[in-house]
């Protein structure tokens, strides 16, 4: 327990320094008043407004409810294919590879399994729960079992709103979309105790961690009710205060820095405090079995992550044009950056630090990509190269647990990284998009603070950090005291292929 | 007859080969095997993780062959696999009893 709180109060340290170095360059203070903040609503932040569209058939006796368009329709399921093949098998392998041989099938196995029970409990109460009115933390049950969104009285299913007005997306295209993000999310985090989890405690684990950590966090900071009620001071104060807490605080995570990354790599970093070192950790090689297969799964990410990132524009405009080239741009650099500063430390390009930037660039671009110019995206991906080399590195030895697969030192340090970056360089002045001011609808004519915006963006860095981390250590003592969060360990050294699962990778 | 058994560099296992059936070695067991001797593994590094591999691939092979030609074979092995560098392999002779072909039952130096 100790060791917890020590390493903790590591990672808030590095949070703290991070986050804390950036604002004290700017002149102001970060002490941007209540109201403008509010002003700043966002651009982006994805959400769909149950409450908006619960309203729209009332709407549609005075004016036609604005129907989809067809083009944006198929852009948003196409990039939902391309986040459920970052998962199915991007993640899977990628993690896979970095396994010994008689784990393989046990970490292909988790990723499935999690895809499939948070996709089946995303339709039953997540989706309700992260994008539905509540209050600031959690959304209501207006979408229990996808309730409402198919009117059979009318024949007509509802719609969901975009980041412009007047234009809409089917709801359940909405609903797969987001259910493919939280599904990937879950899938991260097993490769913090890879290699020694029992089975059941990590399907546990995943709803408990699932339904208190990451619908909320979804919540939080991407729901908000759509840009169309807002028209004025007064509707946009209205509508801001139906929003999610960080959504309010106008927290800027395009796809999903905070929710996504940050959130999972806290709790795979606590999951391998609790879960313990593999048996023969530092004695035994644990070399990875299959670079080729990691390699297989991180060129799957880098494809599928233009889905997630451009697809979070929620449209086939120009928004999604500019995620898609940030996601390129950064994620090369920090691919070049790793490679180069290996070569320079370690004496060797490797294939696994090629791999491993690629993963630190997406990461790190995610919460910025809609919002910066492509050369914010350039020095983003530059230093989440060699930031996230550290990550795994120094850090690591730092934190001194055994995060099999690096989750922490890539997800961990390149989201907190890249939330905290996405506050400078979505800066006008550096290129940037600024902020959409949705009561003149168009991009804000206040001036932009970069250090109020590092302000309210390390905020919520901190807020996701603490809660996924209390979440998570109620679970994993929750789950210990009940079933036992590992396999014994004659089952470990055999391996978890054969003690969980029954059957082998290979057989050659 | 003599067993011999030779450890090498699996990239010179063609030329061996070739070398044998030069001197009338009429056929080989072939198996892939890892092993140290003077030669020194190497370090593999993954991220932060530091491994030493001990054990290097090496090609075993196993030939019969008449005490006529023992010598000749030996001298073929050494000449095909030497690179002159450290982990060149080793030979080892040892005494044959006797040798079955299964499907004639032909016995001794007719059945190599």
């Amino acid at each position: 327990m100790k060791k917890i709180i020590a390493s903790m109060a590591a990672i808030f340290a590095l949070v703290a320094a991070l986050g804390f170095s950036l604002p004290a360059l700017a002149a102001d203070a970060p002490s941007t008043p209540s109201a403008s903040a509010v002003a700043s609503a966002p651009s982006a932040s994805a959400s769909a407004s149950a409450a908006a569209t619960a309203a729209a058939p009332t709407a549609a006796a005075e004016a036609p409810a604005p129907t989809p368009n067809k083009a944006d329709t198929a852009w948003i399921m196409v990039c939902t294919i391309l986040v459920i093949l970052m998962s199915l098998p991007g993640i899977a392998l990628f993690y896979g590879g970095l396994v010994r041989s008689k784990n393989m099938l046990s970490v292909l196995m988790q990723s499935f399994s999690i895809f499939a029970l948070i996709i089946v409990l995303w339709c039953i109460y997540g989706y309700s729960l992260a994008f539905t009115e509540g209050n600031s933390f959690i959304g209501g049950f207006d979408r229990l079992f996808l309730n409402g969104i198919f009117d059979s009285a009318k024949a007509s299913f509802s719609t969901a709103a975009t980041f412009s007005k007047g234009v809409v997306l089917p709801e359940y295209v909405y609903v797969v979309f987001q259910g493919a993000f939280a599904a990937i999310t879950c899938c991260l985090i097993i490769g913090s105790f890879a290699e020694r989890i029992k089975f059941s405690a990590l399907m546990v684990f995943v709803i408990l961690w699932f339904t208190f950590s990451y619908l909320p966090m979804a919540h939080m900071v991407w729901f908000w009710t759509g840009p169309d009620a807002i028209t004025s001071a007064a509707t946009l104060e209205i509508e801001t205060a139906k929003a999610g807490l960080l959504f309010q605080k106008g927290a800027l995570d395009f796809a999903g820095g905070t929710v996504v990354h940050i959130n999972a790599a806290i709790a795979g970093l606590i999951g391998s405090y609790f879960v313990g070192k593999r048996v023969g950790l530092g004695k035994d090689s644990m070399a990875p079995h299959s670079l080729t297969m990691t390699m297989i799964g991180a060129a799957l990410l880098w494809v599928g992550w233009f889905g997630f990132n451009a697809g979070s524009a929620l449209e086939a405009n120009d928004t999604a044009a500019l995620a898609f080239v940030n996601t390129l741009l950064a994620t090369a650099a920090a691919t070049c950056s790793w490679v180069i500063g290996e070569w320079f430390i370690k004496k060797h390009p490797s294939m696994l630090g090629g791999a491993s930037g690629a993963v630190a660039g997406l990461v790190a671009v995610t919460p910025a990509c809609g919002f910066i110019g492509p050369m914010g995206a350039l020095i983003i991906g530059l230093l989440a190269g060699l930031v996230c080399l550290w990550g795994v590195t120094g850090l690591k030895k730092l934190l001194g647990a055994d995060d099999s697969l690096d989750v922490f030192g890539v997800h961990g340090v390149g989201g907190i990284m890249g939330a905290l970056l996405t506050g400078v360089f979505a800066a006008p002045s550096l290129g940037g998009q600024g902020i959409f001011d949705y009561v003149i609808n168009k991009m804000s004519t206040d001036p932009y603070s970069i250090a109020s915006q590092v302000w309210v963006q390390f905020q919520a860095v901190i807020i996701c950090a603490i809660w996924s981390a209390v979440v998570s250590i109620i679970a994993y003592k929750l789950i210990d005291m009940v079933i036992g969060l590992r396999v014994s360990e004659d089952e470990e050294r055999e391996g978890l292929d054969i003690t969980t699962h029954g059957e082998s990778a290979y057989k050659l | 007859m003599k067993m011999i058994t030779a450890i090498i560099k699996p990239f010179k296992l063609d030329e061996v080969r070739e070398a044998l059936a030069g001197v009338g070695v009429n056929g080989v067991t072939v198996t892939e095997v890892k092993g140290f001797g003077r030669q020194k593994g190497h370090t593999e590094l993954y991220r932060g993780a530091e491994y030493v591999v001990d054990f290097l691939p090496k090609t075993k092979i196993e030939a019969a062959v008449d005490d006529a030609i023992v010598e000749r074979t030996i001298e073929a092995i050494v000449s095909a696999a030497r690179t002159g560098k450290i982990g060149d392999g080793k030979i080892f002779v040892s005494e044959l009893q006797e040798v079955v072909r299964i499907r004639t039952g032909e016995t001794g130096s007719e059945a190599l």
